[in-house]
Order: structure tokens, then sequence, then C-alpha cells
């Protein structure tokens, strides 16, 4: 089961198009790079593909998950997961709560899941940090939190906008075989948008360029 | 044209009643000297436009004659007065006071009186109070029984009347338990102020006197004995007619002004008012339908007399007195009493006018909704302003929630 | 650059203490003093509680507190809901510019404008009662109280047609400084409803920032006196009423227990704030637990619905108080049960002409002078927190909101004895001193956030093109401010114009501005007159806004990125 992106298309409200066709199959597992000039429209395209492209734009094309037409659904019910460069940790919660926020509702009980956000804490290395302000955390520590909030609402795809790029280049090795590992081992599609051609290097898979 | 001149003085001299009396003369011409170039704060009610119009033409008049200009200062109540000398005393600021004339009445007066805030006496000096009745019996000279002592001079005379639309009422009420037999047929279109303004502890007054059976008691201060005895049939019958009051006597209207309002707008069907005129005034304003009419109980109601005081730290205070003097002047008084002015009965006595003074109140015009004096019935004597103070307490205690 | 910055904030520091704090503390210790039975001049010397005593005894004193207290906080709560939910529907449709815009007519309308008028809406003779008449069948007005009514319900309509109004504009202005496009979308990307988002992740972010202004509604629901005569239960008033009351009751001996009323008033706010503080925690503590349990699911959509429904309707009906006013002001007979004036007419205008023209020239000269002060006090303390170079102090904030969260008459009487001690009493710099306590709040309030908000690479532009601070502050900083200084000044303007008890207390009743007059006209029986004042009065208000958003427009038409540049 896949990310299927069929001719999709962005235009300015009945004037020029901002990126022609694309056509992308992500598979599970496998994170697909876009990569391109400032302004050519990545982020628009994620928007797209999570449901808030803006009333400026319109969209063309099909975007199916596992089979699911994506395009009837609001975003809250397409269960794509999204990254950004700052992390985008809420500042009122403490680390744990946002997590919690983010675990799925099927694990119930009150016990069973502040469990489950131990774990992933333990997992991104913030072992003990359930209590702590975000904006107390590093850099990289912020990015790890996030994904594991956005991994832990069980999402069936996933979606980067330049997650890594805020990142000192040392850190940015780590961080991204962190990211990759973890899609891996949940086994989803995602899709990467970055300038760094060193993502996409790392990731292996496929690599788009919008022009 | 010197001769003219001359004679033309020698008119002027000769006609002026002041002049005859040099000793009087001379007091009151060093008056209007300070006087002149005066300005004049008159702290009134300014709730009726037309009294704030009458007050506005009453400054022209005397900048033009005398050199004094008059500023109204709006009032909602005249305790704020009250309050702005008592605050100025306070201070220590005895002169330069901020307040030059009031416009008072009552308990007003007798609080000022007593806390020594007042100047005076002074109407003695007014020249044209020759045409007052100051015996000692007269409204004139007795505020709510205090003795006026020449503390304040009177420029209105003020009578209790309802009015009502006749349009929707054949015959009114004519005493207090018709009121209430009225009232319990036709319930929720009868009401009265808060009893906490002046109006609706007048009305209490009213009843009271109405329904009690010794009034000579009434003139003495209140004691406790005597209170329980004299108000017992009142409480009776008002707690027979609570609940078919407006709203249930639940809650009240802040003044005669907005009752008014409600009597226009079709709430309720009698209001009550001090001026047996302002039905008419209203009338012409537009502010009452064409069938308001005036009516008094057969007994009679309290009249009274509103007065001017001069505060004891007054700024102007000679220019308060010309103001004083200037609203007794029988030509003052008949513009007052023209309804398309003020419409307020003069306070002159008719004995003391002239004879082309007297033609110009004959003069006046008539209108439906405006009662003659002899419509208005017998006055009756205001009760002690104790009586008032303890009425009013005594109706919150047994009414306010 | 450093040391001009010290200097500049010691001088308005010294003006703000001189000015605005120890004006309110002489007034509180002087209404202290009486409430203590300290006043020699009604010759009372000192008795402690007896006063406090006598005022519990007074009739309908619990009566009166329960009611205010009751009206302050549901007010505030349904003022708050309502205009949280109007935000979470429409804030997708609102920018920052467009919502200025169509909230300033609502801003401007002045308390006792709205409450005369929804008091002619409103009553069982006024305009809805008319409409439905001939559907209900009503011969003569129905005897239910409508107005005035003993719950209040009146009084807290009227108070939420102007307090919605301030609380979306103090919401806007927060929202715009949270991400919440991210926000809403990293939340929906894990499943939640927008509904949801809104009430779990935004509103706890925005309510830190809007805590300070829903106090100061808090303060002004509780402590209101013009819209609680006009519109408040009379028998017993709300408890600001009945303190007023006992201030002008004809014994003067009152004006002890009035005193201690009045000390009592600022007690009573403080126990509501404390209240605020508990509830905040309690929601605090309930609200983790609910985010923990992780529930995605939304009843709220519905409720969100209706309360923007409300909303609505609450904007319509105090449009059509303000309509009615002008209505009036035209009319000649108006009488039940008809929909329009039966005769129109200018007369109420041109008898009014005569006589207003001290009350409209005062107005406007008290408004002019307490904005210009304040704006500049506000500019002045604006640039030296710059030139410092730190932020505002958590106490600098509070002197700011201080007059605001003190109900006026706790304080007013009596600094007016120490203005009659200084010998400024009753003069027009008296009024104006009183009214800058007032205005200068609003207008920090308002522009504050802008001027923070200016780009500081601009200034540090400037600086090294060879700019001194004070050619920085003239020709970069204010030009580009020039919107927000001017929307700032407009709501001075209709805060100043609104002005009751100040123009009463200080100016000993000599100067009447528009407000004074249409009160103390409220209480006679001339709708006509009032309607005239009335209207004037929001004239004014809406002039200043328009004024606030057309020169902007005008001065900036051919530079796009200024113009209408808004919150």
């Amino acid at each position: 089961m896949s990310l299927d992106l069929k001719n999709v298309s962005v235009r300015w409200a009945n004037s020029s198009t901002l990126f022609g066709p694309l056509c992308v199959c992500v598979e599970r597992g496998e994170v697909a790079t876009v990569m391109g000039p400032s302004g050519v429209g990545k982020s628009t395209l994620l928007d797209a593909i999570a449901g808030h492209l803006a009333s400026t734009f319109q969209l063309e094309g099909h975007i199916t998950l596992n089979g699911i037409d994506l395009r009837s659904l609001p975003p809250e019910a397409r269960r794509i997961g999204l990254m950004f460069q700052d992390g985008g940790l809420f500042p009122h919660l403490s680390v744990g709560d946002n997590l919690a926020f983010g675990l799925t509702r099927t694990v119930v009980g009150r016990a069973r899941r502040h469990a489950a956000v131990e774990v992933a804490l333990k997992q991104a290395g913030l072992d003990g940090f359930y209590l702590r302000d975000p904006a107390s955390l590093s850099g990289g520590q912020r990015a790890r939190a996030a994904l594991m909030r956005t991994l832990l609402a069980e999402p069936a795809a996933l979606l980067l906008d330049e997650p890594f790029s805020k990142l000192d280049l040392a850190l940015r090795g780590e961080m991204r075989s962190f990211a990759f590992e973890h899609i891996r081992r949940h086994n989803i599609p995602a899709l990467l948008v970055t300038h760094d051609p060193e993502d996409a290097k790392e990731a292996g898979d496929q690599k788009l360029v919008l022009a | 044209m010197r001769i003219s001149l001359m004679s033309a003085l020698a008119a002027i001299v000769l006609s002026n009643p002041i002049l005859f009396n040099p000793v009087l003369a001379d007091s009151w011409q060093d008056t209007l000297e300070a006087a002149k170039g005066q300005t004049v704060y008159w702290n009134a009610w300014g709730g009726d436009p037309q009294t704030n119009a009458f007050i506005a033409w009453v400054g022209q008049q005397t900048f033009e004659r005398y050199g004094v200009a008059l500023r109204q200062v709006k009032l909602t109540d005249t305790a704020e007065a009250v309050t702005r000398v008592l605050s100025e005393k306070a201070a220590g600021q005895d002169d330069e006071g901020s307040v030059d004339l009031i416009w008072i009445n009552g308990p007003n007066f007798l609080t000022m009186k007593e806390q020594g805030l007042l100047f005076g006496p002074f109407v003695d000096g007014l020249p044209n109070a020759q045409y007052l009745d100051l015996s000692p019996a007269s409204p004139n000279s007795v505020d709510f029984t205090v003795p006026v002592a020449g503390m304040e001079s009177p420029w209105r005379l003020a009578k209790f009347v309802f009015n009502y639309d006749s349009a929707r009422i054949d015959t009114p009420p004519l005493s207090m338990t018709a009121l209430l037999e009225w009232a319990t047929i036709n319930p929720g279109r009868f009401t009265h102020p808060a009893p906490s303004n002046f109006m609706g502890a007048t009305f209490l007054k009213q009843a009271l006197i109405d329904l009690t059976l010794d009034t000579a008691v009434l003139q003495e201060p209140v004691t406790e004995d005597s209170f329980v005895a004299a108000t017992r049939p009142l409480w009776k019958w008002y707690d027979a007619l609570r609940p078919t009051l407006w709203r249930g006597g639940e809650t009240f209207p802040e003044n005669q002004s907005v009752q008014q309002q409600l009597l226009n707008d079709g709430e309720i069907d009698i209001a009550m008012s001090f001026d047996p005129a302002s039905t008419a005034v209203a009338i012409a304003q537009g502010l009452l339908p064409e069938t308001a009419r005036v009516f008094v109980p057969e007994g009679g109601t309290i009249g009274n007399v509103s007065f001017v005081a001069i505060p004891y730290n007054a700024a102007s205070r000679e220019g308060a007195q010309v103001v004083a003097n200037f609203l007794l002047a029988p030509d003052t008084q008949a513009h007052m009493q023209n309804i398309e002015v003020l419409g307020a009965f003069s306070v002159l006595a008719a004995a003391k006018l002239k004879a082309d003074a007297r033609a110009t109140f004959a003069t006046l015009q008539t209108a439906p909704g405006l009662p003659s004096l002899a419509d208005l019935g017998p006055t009756l004597l205001e009760p002690h302003a104790s009586w008032m103070t303890r009425l009013t307490q005594e109706w919150a205690r047994r009414y306010t929630r | 650059m450093k040391p001009t910055g010290t200097g500049l904030r010691s001088v308005v520091l010294a003006a703000l203490l001189l000015g605005i704090i120890s004006p309110i503390a002489a007034g509180l210790i002087q209404t202290g003093r009486a409430a203590f039975g300290l006043m020699p001049v009604v010759g009372a010397h000192g008795s402690g509680l007896e006063v406090w005593r006598s005022l519990c005894a007074l009739p309908g004193f619990w009566t009166s507190v329960r009611l205010t207290l009751w009206i302050g906080f549901a007010a505030t709560f349904l003022s708050l809901t309502l205009a949280t939910c109007f935000c979470a529907t429409a804030h997708a449709r609102m920018t920052g510019r467009s919502a200025a815009r169509w909230l300033a007519p609502l801003l401007a309308a002045p308390h006792t404008a709205v409450a005369i008028g929804l008091a002619f809406v409103l009553a069982p003779s006024g305009w809805i009662a008319r409409l439905l008449a001939p559907l209900v069948g009503w011969v003569r007005p129905p005897d239910l109280a409508l107005i005035n009514d003993p719950w209040g319900i009146a009084l807290i309509l009227g108070l939420m047609i102007k307090e919605i109004p301030f609380l979306l504009l103090v919401m806007l202005a927060a929202l715009s400084q949270i991400p919440v496009q991210q926000h809403m979308a990293a939340a929906r990307g894990l499943g939640y409803r927008r509904s949801v988002v809104w009430v779990k992740i935004i509103a706890p972010q925005v309510w830190p920032l809007i805590r300070l202004p829903v106090l100061v509604v808090l303060a002004y629901s509780l402590s209101t006196v013009e819209m609680g005569i006009i519109l408040g239960p009379s028998n017993p008033p709300v408890f600001s009423v009945f303190v007023m009351r006992l201030f002008m009751a004809p014994d003067l001996a009152m004006i002890l227990p009035a005193s201690a009323g009045a000390l009592m008033l600022a007690f009573l706010m403080g126990v509501a704030s404390a209240t605020l503080f508990v509830a905040e925690r309690l929601v605090r503590y309930t609200g983790l637990w609910w985010i923990r349990a992780g529930g995605r699911s939304s009843t709220v959509k519905p409720l969100l619905r209706i309360a923007s429904r409300c909303v609505v309707a609450l904007f319509v009906i105090g449009a059509l108080a303000m309509v009615s006013l002008v209505f009036w002001s035209l009319a000649w007979r108006w009488p039940w049960p008809s929909m329009l004036p039966e005769t129109w007419s200018f007369q109420p205008w041109r008898n009014a002409a005569g006589v207003l023209g001290s009350a409209l020239g005062n107005t406007l000269l008290i408004a002019g002078a307490s904005v210009f002060v304040s704006l500049a006090l506000a500019i002045l303390w604006l640039e030296g927190e710059d030139r410092k170079g730190r932020g505002r102090a958590g106490w600098g904030e509070v002197l700011i909101y201080l007059p605001l969260l003190l109900p006026q008459i706790a304080f007013l009487y009596g600094l007016n004895m120490l203005f009659l001690r200084l010998g400024i009493s009753g003069g027009i710099g008296a009024v104006i001193w009183a009214q800058v306590l007032f205005v200068f709040p609003y207008v920090m309030i308002v522009l504050s956030d802008p001027w923070r908000a200016l780009d500081p690479r601009l200034i540090r532009a400037a600086a090294s093109l060879g700019a001194g601070p004070l050619r920085q502050l003239l020709t970069v900083k204010i030009p580009l401010l020039l919107s927000p200084i001017l929307i700032a000044a407009a709501i001075g303007t209709a805060v100043s114009v609104a002005q009751y008890l100040p123009t009463l207390f200080m100016g000993a009743g000599r100067i009447s501005t528009l407000t004074t007059e249409a009160v103390t006209l409220s209480s006679g029986a001339d709708r006509r007159i009032t309607g005239v004042y009335a209207s004037l009065q929001a004239i004014l208000s809406f002039a200043a806004y328009a004024v606030a958003f057309m020169v902007p427009a005008f001065v900036f038409r051919n530079r796009a990125a200024l113009k209408g540049a808004g919150q």
C-alpha cells in the first residue's frame, strides 16, 4: 500500500501552473525526496497532500493513500503526519504532554497511555523529559520529540518539510538516520522536501525535482 | 433732549420701588455694582429640557440687564450640589466655592441649614420680595415645616398632581382607596417612582396624609410610637396595592420623568408630577398624547414651593442674589407661567401685584391639559421633614429584596 | 544610546507615578479614611467598624452584592465564551485589517448610547415588542420586566454587546502572535478536528495574552454606574449604583457608608480576580487530563455554530440600538405600536443646537487633550523600552492596567477632595488629568504590539545611515506606525468621549460633556433630546475611527506595503 500521486499539478487560481503534472508512487518504508529551487512550490505540494492548500491555488490530479482518494477527506481524517522545520511542538504543553496529544486513541487508559509516551521518549533519547518545557530543549531534541509525536499517532504516511535544515551539520546526520530508521520501522511511505542533496543520498529512494 | 432725558430718568426713578426706600436702595445698588461681570453657577436639576431652556433665557436677560452671566450646572439629583459644597467645606475652601445658587427644598435644605452651609438671610434684601406673601404661615416661609428664615428665595410653585390618559380611563380614581380598587381591576397599569427619589417619597407622604387618622401629629417631628400608629393604615393599603403595581411592584421608575415616558409609551395609565402645568407643556412638546389630563384626589394634595439658596462659600454671591431677585420679577414669573415656555405656576401673591402685572397673568393662554388654580383643589400642609426620611427608610426595609 | 534610554524611562516613570499612581493612591486613602469613620466635616471622628456595620445593615445590601457578582461573572464569562467561539469559526476569514475595520463601529459606540438605545429596543413598549405585537396580538405593551429586570439580564446583554467586540479585538491581536496555521496543520495531521484544536491548542496559548483585558472587562462589568442606572434593576440596584445613591443621599452622614461601599466594591473586584485565577488553575488541571486522554471527537462544532449565531444576533441588536437613537432624535411623536416615528421632525436637533455648543466643545477639547497627552506618554514609554533594549517588566504591565482594574468610584471621590485641597478642582485641567488616567491604558494596549512588531532591521538601517535616536523616532518609526497610532488615538477618543464619573466628579459638575448630558437626560422624559446627545457621542467616536482609516490610506496612497496596515 502506498502514497500515489497521479498527474498532480497545482495552479494559481485560473492562471499559470505552479508545478506541472507529477506522477510518483511512494511505497511503504520508502522515503522519496522532493527538491527544487526556492519558490517552486515544494511546500505547496505538501500542503496539497495534507489538505491545507490555500484558496488561491487549485489542485488537479489524483492523490490516493492505500487506495483511498484523499481529496474527499478533511485533513484530520487523512492520517498523514507532518514534520516542520522548527519542530512544531506546542509551547503550552510539556514535552510528554505533546507526545500524549499525538498518541493515537486506540491506546486506552491513563496508565497505558503514559507508558506508551515514556517508551517513545526513551526511543528518542529523551528519557525523563516528560515534564520539561519544550522551549528548554535543543534543536535536535525538539526535532526528535516532534518526530515521535507524529509517529505516535500511527499515521499512514509522513510528510517532512525541510525538517533538518535548522540543525547544524553534525546533528543533521544523526537526526536523518534517526528519522529514516523510524520511518522504515513503521513501514509507511514518506515524502521529504529538502534543499540538502545529502538527504537525498541518505534516503536513497526516489528523487523528484520540481522545476 | 436733555429735558426729556431728565424726565425719563425721573420716571424711572419714581416708578422704581427700590429707590423709594433709600436704605434698601443703597445696599441693593451696592449688590448690583458688585454683581456686574460675575458668573453665577446655578446648580439645578437638568432632566427637563423646558426648565433648562427657561434657565438659559433667564441667563440671557440677567446678562443684558445686569451684566451677570448665568451658567446652569445640570444635576441628576440636588444632593450632588450639597455634597460638593460639603466637600469644599471639608477641604477648607470657605470662599470661591464652585456652587453659587442651588435649586433646593425639603430635606436638602434642612441638611444645608443645619450644617451651616448656607449664606443668608438674604431674601429681605431682594427688592422683588415685596410681591411675595412672606407671612409666617405661608408656604414661602416654611419649607417642610422648617422655617425658611430668609435663607432661600422662592421661585416656582409645586403641587402634587396626578395625570392620566383620558383616552384609556373615563373617570380617574379620586382617593387612595379608590386608586386601590381601580388598580385591582387594572393590574400593572399604575406605579410610582422609587421612594429614594423625591417624587416617590412625596407619593408615600400623600398617601399617608390621605389614609392616616390623625393628621396633626404629622406636623410634629416623628417618634417611633407616632410613626407606628400613623402608618398602620398606610402599610395595610400598600400591601394590598403592591401586587397590582406595574411589574408586580418589583421594580420602579427612577423618577417622575421616566414615569411620564412610561405613560407616553402606553405601559401605564396614571403618572404623577409636582408641576400642575407639566402635562400641558408635555402635550405641546409632543411628549404626551393629546388626551392626557390632570386630576387631583378630592381631599387635596401636598403643595410646596421650590426655592433657590446660596451656599456660604459662593464665589458670586451678589450675582446669585441678582438672579434670585430677577426670578421674582412679575414679568419673569408671567413668562415662566406661559405654557409655551415652562408652564410653572407663579409664587407671587396676586394681592400684592400691581394692576398691569395682574393683567399679564390673566392673558396667559389656557390649554385642555392645563388645570386652573381652582381645579387644583385645597393645598395640604407638608409633614415635618423627619417623617419623609422615616417613611423612606421604612419602605426600603419592608419592600427591598 | 543607553544613558538616553535610562533617562527617558525615568522621566516617563516619574510622570506616570506622579500623574497616575499617586492620584489613585491618594483617592483610595481618602475613601479609606471616610470608610473608617474619619470625616470631621460631618462630625465623624473615627468610629472604626461602626460604619461597616451600618453599611451591611442597609436594606438591599446583600442582594445588591449578590446581584453585582452574578452580573459581573455572567457577563464576562458569556462574552469570553462567545468571543472565543466566534473567533474559532470566523478566524480563517478575518485578517487583522478587515477585522479592525468592521469591529470599529461596535467598539466606538459609547456605553451610554448603547444602553439608552438598548433600553428602547428591548422594552415591552420598544421596537422588538412592536415588531411582535401584530403577530402575538398585544393591544397594550405587555407587563413583562424586560429591562430593569430583577436578574439583570438586560444589563448583561448590554455589557456583552460592548465587551464581545473588545475581546475579539484583543484575541485577534493575540492570535497574530501565535503560528495558528502551523499549529492547526500539525494538530490536524495528528487526527484532531478543527474545533478541538481551537479548544486544546490555540485557546490555551491565547489565554495568557488576554488575561489582563479579561480582568478589565470583569472590572467594568462589576463597577459600571451608567449602564447600571439605565438597564439594571432598581430595587435594589447593582452595587455600584447602590453606592452612588448613598453618595447622593440628602443625609450627608451617608457619605461614610458610601465610602465603605466604594472600598467594598474594590474588594469585590479583588475577590473576582482571585476567583478567576483559581478557575484558571482548575481549567488547566482538567484540561491537561483531557489532553492526555487524547480524544479527537468533537461535540463542540454545533455549539460553536450556535455561539457564532448568537454573536451575530447581539451585534444586530447593538446596531438596532444605535439606529433607534438616530430615529428618536429625528422624531416628534413615536407612540406604541408604530414601527417608525409617527411624525418626523428636526425639532429636537434645533432645540439642542442652542445648548449643546458648550457640551460639544468641552467634549472635543477634553478628548483632544487627553488623547494627545496619552499618546505622547505612550510613545515616550515605548521608545524608552526600545532604547533600553529590554522588554516590559511585569510591574510595568500592572501599572498600565491599574486604573482600569479598580472601580472608578472607589477613588474618584477621594481624588476630588485632593484636587480641592490643591485648588484645581472644577477646572478643565483636572478633568483632562482624570481622563488621562483611563485613556492612557487603552492607548498603550493598542499601540504596544504594533510598535514591538516593527522590523528592527529598519531602525538599524536608519542608524547605519547616520540618523540619531530622535531622528529615527521622528522620521522612521512614527511615519511607519502612523496607522496604529491613529487607531490608538481613535480608541482613546472613544474612551474619553464615553467617560462619565471622572467628568462629573472632577469638573464639580461645571464641565458638561455629551455623556454627562446624555446620562442626566436619560433620567428625563424626552427620549428625543437624549437621542440627539447620544447620536452625537457616537458620531464623534465614529469620526475618529474614520480618520484613523482614511488618513493612512491617503498619505500612503502610493505605498502598497503601508496602505491600510492595521494591527
